[in-house]
């Protein structure tokens, strides 16, 4: 099977745009890298096609090898509307960060910040038990 | 035995919800329970000791070979009886320990009872697997239990302390089943004792399964965990810590010892683990103030003991052990019982602190008096009788000139001269009368209720050593397991042999060390205590919370780019190296398929380039939209005309959605930070885009086969009766998969939906179609009666255009969606059933139905948008979905798979020729769905976003000042 070439670079440099774009804190960027290699995606996908041909809509006069590969085009189709949903679901996260908190970034989780700065010091939860003389503490000494 | 297991297990159930009515005697009701299965233990005796054992099978998991058999033979009928007769007892004390309203007894008395039936199932398994399940079970009671007092931290410390240990044991041992198993081709203790499997490999999987039995019997280096585990009420140290779990690693020993002792490392792992451990626990048992604690020590140091003469592994040891084990549940138990009553009687269990209770309650210091003679090895107790019988047994070799036997002689001496000294110290520390501690004492007197268990306890052990021809006729079948015949009986009186000179030379040397207290008092004080494992616990402990905090804060780096950038990395180095290493090179490569390919390519890059470096937001999703429609193009040109139709109408109406956003926030974008780094994100990217053109250039190289597809158009014709053969994949072909996405789609459109609506879906559209249409006839009215008003004239052309402010309406949007609405909504319907035979479907049909909604919306706002679909995205959504899926139900109920299509064709009067496929019914569920999600889209992202909007006007008249903030977020 041969694939063209100028498709493969295209998909790859889309693929570039979308990674450089996820690696960003601004939620809108993230969601534009998001469209890119949702378009990348679809692209490898319909790279496998191999050659190029008719759209399939049936003909007994024409060779099945002649129609582009139809099984790919019915995976792309699904994914357009997925690609379509999902972004619609991040807009309205964007939409509601930005109504709650006026942030369009992904900031760092402050939990994880501090422990990295070394600001907790977690002290061991279990410590060796220590000795009672009596199952009846509070019959005896009340006031513990 | 499966009856009795299944009681112990409802009973564990159904005691928890008598306890509010019963309080306290709860446990009387508990008791019956291992009381039936000792009953039936005791009535099945005589055929089990005659060598008939009683098996009951039933399949677990026959895929695995995995059965609940039990097996009740000699060996399991004496641990039964321990295991249910002292778990009896100990639950009619309980009944008197507790008091009326003591914290948490139901719960207590459920898991006690659940402990029992777990452990009654360990001594009764046949499947080593079965065995290992309910081991780990009495591991988890025993936590439960040990942890009763939840308010107190040393309880809830001990409690963990106890399971980890014992369950790092379990898990090593469980590999060492494994492995067993494997060897010898069965999960069946009886086939895997009667194969003994040999070699290496059996020797290192003998060894996993006794680290497991050593930790569960408190052997060192795992014995600390049951002094800790002190800190459970009484009656659940006399029952688990003294008379049934700790003897579940005995157990083991005493099953695998007649087949494996010969393996080498068995005899000389036991036999000094046991000696070390007995003699270190006898030790440290004398510098005891606390009673239980010197009971405990003393514990550790009678399960190394009984390892040492359980692991022996001849026929007479075996009878020694056996007879030891029970002497040893009926004098501790009884001890634990006793110590357990002085802590409630008196408020404390310090002997420093007790004095002169042997007067005070003279029938408990008898009932001590007799566990304490059979636990220091006095005559005429069953506790003697059991240590002769080990002296004899050990003896037996040593004359043969077995160095390890000579070696485990001495030692055994030393450690029952200690046993001795601390028996002694005891009796003094609890019932004496000391100079130098007051009789404040109070001991309130003692019922006969709470006296019975302990009672009985002691009693059993003085009545089998007077009696030790009868144990000997019911431990002898026990022993018999053992090659290798002998005429040693149990028996008080030997004659004047060497093991009576060595009992009698213990004893008085176990005198000699009470007598020897003061000065060895100060030797403890001076020497550290070498039991210092328990340190070495919570040091690891420690090391290893410390350890996750290092961990964690090494990889929790909380921000989320640099997550994906490791992922990305990993991907990168991991796949290129797979790409690389592979040795599957590249496809054929052509430059292009036409040259138009290069154009519309060229176009996109340039816009996916320049979505990198835009400023501004609406730029940015102009020129990602750019690509899209670059996609349409190129779908265009290979010959995917579907695809083309859907990517263009998907990113129209992503771009809208955008808009109906973006008005909301700033027009910059975030440059604040994240900007940060460009190179190294740079680098990535690229690797990334690399990486993948190298996958697509492999991955069709490695395309060698003709495709599936390639069947597909005659297939979709001749079957699915559909010219197109994309619609025909998705709506019949490949409808499964479509069915998974469609419910994606809903929950997408649903997730949308709730982020923006908080109280409910349906409460922010106004549903009053009825006052619209009122106020469109008096509009027209009004035209007829003061024609030339053009302010009126205006109002006509969509319904809700009188809402909206003059400023915002524009007459040409309005009279173009006025005209075309309708004509789009029949165009999309076109689609939606042209599409089986030439280029559209479900998804172009719907996106163009959406399209027309959108187009209501941008011309008429949120009033229109509800004036135009009075009904719920909700509702279109889930109708789609029915339909989907009654296509999909549908045929099942005719017989037929699901999916399966069916195709009708008539003449009708009008329309002529018409044929029906059922798969249209799918692709109307598909159409309905999309439009949905549009829907939703518009009602949440653009209706609510205005009501909010207006919302926030009408409130706060001054907008918040956070987005023109100076430096702030742009």
């Amino acid at each position: 099977m041969t694939v063209s070439l100028v498709l493969v670079i295209v998909m790859s440099a889309l693929y570039a745009c979308a990674v450089y774009l996820l690696l960003e804190r601004s939620l809108t960027r993230v969601l534009l890298g998001f469209l890119l290699a949702g378009n990348a995606t679809n692209l490898l996908i319909i790279i496998m096609v191999g050659e190029a041909g008719l759209a399939p809509i049936f003909d007994p006069a024409i060779a099945p090898e002649e129609y582009t590969d139809p099984l790919p085009q019915a995976l792309v189709l699904t994914a357009i509307v997925i690609t379509f949903a999902v972004s619609s679901f991040l807009l309205a996260l964007i939409y509601r960060s930005w109504r709650l908190a006026n942030a369009d970034d992904v900031s760092d989780d402050a939990d994880d910040v501090a422990l990295r700065g070394g600001a907790v010091l977690i002290e061991a939860e279990e410590t060796a038990p220590e000795a009672s003389t009596t199952d009846f503490p509070h019959e005896t000494e009340p006031q513990r | 035995m499966f009856v009795s297991l299944a009681l112990f297990g409802l009973a564990a159930l159904v005691l928890v919800h008598l306890t509010p009515w019963l309080k306290q005697r709860v446990f009387l009701v508990a008791a019956l329970v291992p009381l039936g299965a000792f009953a039936h233990a005791l009535a099945v005796g005589p055929a089990v000791l005659a060598g008939e054992a009683l098996v009951e099978r039933a399949a677990w998991i026959p895929q695995l070979q995995l059965t609940l058999d039990l097996r009740m033979d000699a060996l399991g009928w004496l641990m039964t009886l321990i295991v249910t007769g002292v778990g009896a007892l100990v639950m009619v004390y309980c009944a008197f320990y507790f008091g009326r309203d003591s914290e948490g007894i139901g719960r207590f008395a459920s898991t006690l009872t659940a402990f029992a039936g777990a452990m009654y199932g360990l001594v009764l398994a046949e499947d080593v697997f079965l065995l290992f399940v309910f081991w780990e079970l009495t591991s988890v009671f025993s936590y439960l239990l040990i942890g009763h007092y939840q308010g107190r931290k040393a309880s809830r410390g001990a409690a963990l302390q106890a399971l980890i240990t014992t369950t790092l044991g379990g898990l090593v041992m469980l590999v060492g089943l494994v492995l067993l198993a494997q060897q010898a081709g069965s999960a069946s203790i009886e086939v895997i004792l009667a194969a003994t499997p040999e070699g290496p490999l059996t020797t290192a999987a003998i060894v996993l399964v006794l680290v497991g039995a050593l930790s569960k019997s408190a052997i060192l280096p795992f014995h600390f965990w049951l002094p800790g585990a002190m800190a459970a009420p009484t009656p659940v140290s006399a029952y688990l810590h003294a008379a049934a779990m700790v003897k579940a690693g005995i157990y083991l020993i005493a099953r695998f010892a007649p087949a494996f002792a010969a393996t080498p490392g068995w005899r000389e792992l036991l036999v000094g683990l046991g000696l070390a451990t007995m003699i270190l626990g006898g030790w440290v048992a004398l510098r005891q103030h606390d009673l239980k604690l010197l009971l405990a020590y003393g514990t550790v140091s009678q399960l190394g003991f009984l390892t040492v003469i359980t692991g022996w592994g001849t026929r007479d040891a075996a009878l020694a052990a056996a007879a030891l084990l029970v002497a040893h549940a009926l004098f501790k138990a009884t001890l634990f019982l006793v110590v357990g009553i002085i802590d409630h009687g008196a408020g404390t269990r310090d002997l420093r602190k007790l004095s002169g209770l042997g007067r005070r309650a003279p029938s408990l210091a008898v009932i001590a008096g007799l566990a304490l003679a059979s636990m220091a090895g006095l005559p005429p107790l069953f506790g003697f009788v059991a240590k002769e019988a080990v002296l004899y047994a050990l003896l037996v070799d040593a004359r043969d000139g077995d160095a390890l036997a000579a070696i485990a002689t001495i030692g055994v001496v030393i450690g029952s001269a200690l046993t001795a000294a601390y028996s002694i110290r005891f009796f003094w520390g609890a019932f004496a009368r000391k100079s130098d501690a007051t009789d404040a004492s109070v001991l309130q007197r003692v019922g006969p209720g709470f006296l019975l268990a302990p009672a009985a306890l002691a009693v059993a052990g003085l009545a089998l050593g007077a009696l030790a021809p009868l144990a000997d006729a019911a431990l002898a079948p026990v022993a018999a397991a053992v090659d290798g015949a002998s005429d040693y009986h149990l028996e008080l009186w030997h004659g004047f042999t060497l093991e009576l000179a060595l009992s009698i030379g213990a004893l008085l040397a176990g005198v000699a060390l009470f007598a020897a207290r003061e000065p060895i008092a100060r030797l403890h004080a001076r020497v550290h205590s070498p039991m210092s494992a328990t340190d070495l616990y919570w040091d690891s402990v420690g090391a290893v919370d410390r350890l996750a905090v290092r961990v964690t804060s090494l990889t929790q780096r909380g921000s989320l780019p640099f997550y994906l950038g490791v992922i990305l990395v990993v991907f990168i180095a991991g796949t290129g190296a797979t790409l690389l290493l592979g040795g599957s090179g590249p496809g054929e490569v052509r430059l292009w398929d036409t040259p138009a390919q290069l154009a519309i390519g060229l176009v996109m890059v340039i816009a996916a380039v320049a979505a990198t470096r835009a400023q501004k937001r609406f730029t940015a999703v102009v020129v990602v939209g750019v690509t899209g429609f670059g996609m349409s193009a190129l779908f265009a040109i290979m010959g995917a005309p579907d695809l083309a139709i859907t990517q263009i109408l998907v990113e129209l109406v992503t771009l809208i959605a955008f808009v109906l956003v973006l008005r909301r926030l700033p027009a910059q974008l975030g440059d604040r930070h994240g900007s940060t780094r460009k190179a190294l994100r740079a680098v990535i990217a690229v690797a990334v885009g690399a990486t993948m053109g190298v996958i697509a250039l492999v991955a069709a190289g490695a395309r060698t086969e003709q495709p599936i597809s390639l069947a597909w158009p005659q297939l979709a014709y001749e079957i699915g009766h559909g010219r197109n053969t994309v619609n025909v994949a998705i709506v019949d072909l490949r409808a499964w998969d479509t069915l998974g996405e469609l419910a994606v789609v809903i929950a997408a459109a649903t997730g949308v939906a709730s982020l923006l609506f908080i109280r409910g879906r349906d409460d922010a559209l106004p549903r009053a179609p009825r006052g619209q249409l009122r106020r469109r006839v008096e509009a027209r009215l009004d035209r007829v009666r003061e024609q030339g008003r053009p302010g009126e004239l205006r109002n006509a052309w969509i319904l809700a255009g009188p809402t909206l402010d003059p400023r915002n309406r524009s007459i040409l949007l309005e009279v173009v969606v006025r005209l075309t609405f309708h004509a789009i909504i029949v165009v999309s319907l076109y689609l939606l059933f042209a599409g089986h035979n030439l280029p559209g479907g479900g998804f172009g049909g719907g996106l163009v139905a959406g399209l027309a909604l959108v187009g209501r919306y941008l011309a008429g706002g949120r009033f229109e948008l509800g004036a135009a679909a009075p009904i719920g995205a909700g509702t279109v959504l889930g109708t789609g979905m029915l339909l989907a899926v009654g296509t999909a139900a549908a045929p099942l109920l005719l017989g037929a798979d699901a999916l399966t299509s069916a195709f009708v064709e008539t003449e009708l009067p009008v329309l002529g020729h018409v044929e029906f496929v059922t798969s249209t019914i799918f692709d109307i569920g598909v159409y309905l769905i999309v439009v949905g999600l549009v829907l939703d889209v518009l009602r949440s992202l653009g209706a609510e976003v205005d009501r909010q909007g207006e919302a926030a006007r009408s409130t706060t008249p001054v907008q918040p000042a956070a987005p023109a903030t100076p430096g702030g977020r742009p």
